[in-house]
């Protein structure tokens, strides 16, 4: 643990030991530690939205269901898939630069940006669909407010429609959009920050900054990319999966 | 230098362990479960993708104690949030006291 046993390498000092830390060592768990503090706070920020979102489904479940179903399932799945590899290739990333293997360290660094920007591409793809069918909420967007076109008993399927269940009228769906846009919108922005930090990192990977003794960015902004994984992993299937299971006939 | 590195095979195996976890999920939500399970079908398959997550990705299960102080912070208050907020709407209408 944070204790002072100096080496050689401290008592010349790494060129990134601060001078208030004993070492290298204690600097590294400071960090780490400070990390967990600013993510404990992100999780009660995402927190309220999660607990809005519980109670507006609780009050319109069949709203919620309705709406959760014309989400696409595939593009979500998929970017599911994206962000798990992309959590992968960060933890590799941590990993290389511990051993002090700095091509592939590069290498896994660029494959988590590349991956997190196909995930901002796909979502762009959703929130493109959500604005032809008119699904985006109230008059953000004021050429196109929120009333979407509803799928008539009897009439050939659409997707582009919205098939109520029985029970849900528009207004409630719209509350539904209101909380996907909120939620999946700051994770989105979550995603933008870390593809920022993922740049910086590459950057100064390929610079030489970072080695087995001096590390901490890269498993810092590694905390940072998991934990917004994290938050898509609860996402996923709350706003995508809820009601499948009535409308699998 | 006293730092743990995790191993390449268990960083394969959990990754792994995630993608057959969001296989589960969609599965499992096309399926009927009795008595409204799904919605706790899928948090629980959330969950336990979370926690892998936590504990190797994230090194919680390698960290110092003071790091699952501040994880278990994390939840304790989250557990407060949704648990006093869900006495409050599910319990409104228990009593008519005519407001």
């Amino acid at each position: 643990m944070i204790e002072s046993h100096a080496t050689t390498q401290d008592i010349h000092g790494h060129p990134a030991l601060q001078h208030h830390f004993e070492n290298m060592e204690q600097q590294r768990e400071a960090g780490t530690i400070g990390m967990w503090v600013f993510l404990v706070t992100e999780l009660m920020f995402f927190g309220g939205m999660f607990l809005a979102y519980a109670l507006y489904r609780n009050l319109y479940p069949a709203a919620f269901a309705s709406a959760s179903n014309h989400l696409d399932i595939v593009l979500g799945a998929v970017n599911t898939g994206v962000l798990i590899v992309s959590s992968f290739t960060m933890a590799m990333a941590v990993y290389f630069t511990q051993v002090g293997n700095r091509r592939p360290q590069i290498v896994c660094l660029v494959l988590t940006l590349i991956l997190g920007l196909t995930f901002l591409g796909i979502k762009a793809v959703e929130y493109h669909d959500k604005y032809t069918d008119h699904l985006i909420p109230g008059r953000l967007i004021p050429s196109a407010p929120f009333g979407p076109a509803v799928q008539e008993e009897g009439q050939p399927l659409d997707h582009h429609k919205l098939h109520l269940l029985p029970g849900a009228t528009l207004r409630q769906v719209e509350m539904f959009y209101w909380i996907y846009f909120a939620m999946t919108g700051m994770h989105a922005l979550h995603m933008i920050i870390g593809a920022g930090l993922l740049t910086f990192l590459i950057l100064y990977s390929i610079k030489g900054r970072f080695d087995p003794e001096y590390h901490s960015p890269v498993e810092i902004i590694g905390l940072y990319w998991h934990f917004v994984d994290i938050v898509w992993i609860f996402l996923f299937p709350l706003l995508y999966l809820l009601g499948r299971h009535f409308e699998h006939g | 230098m006293s730092e743990h590195i995790v191993p390449v095979k268990v960083y394969l195996g959990i990754f792994l362990a995630l993608l057959v976890g969001t296989a589960l999920t969609v599965l499992a939500a096309f399926v009927d479960f009795p008595w409204r399970l799904n919605t706790i079908v899928a948090l629980t398959i959330a969950s336990v993708k979370a926690t892998l997550v936590v504990l190797y990705f994230m090194h919680v299960r390698y960290s110092p104690r003071l790091v699952w102080v501040i994880v278990a912070s994390a939840l304790f208050w989250m557990g407060i949030l949704f648990a006093f907020t869900f006495s409050d709407y599910f319990t409104r209408n228990w009593l008519s006291i005519g407001y």
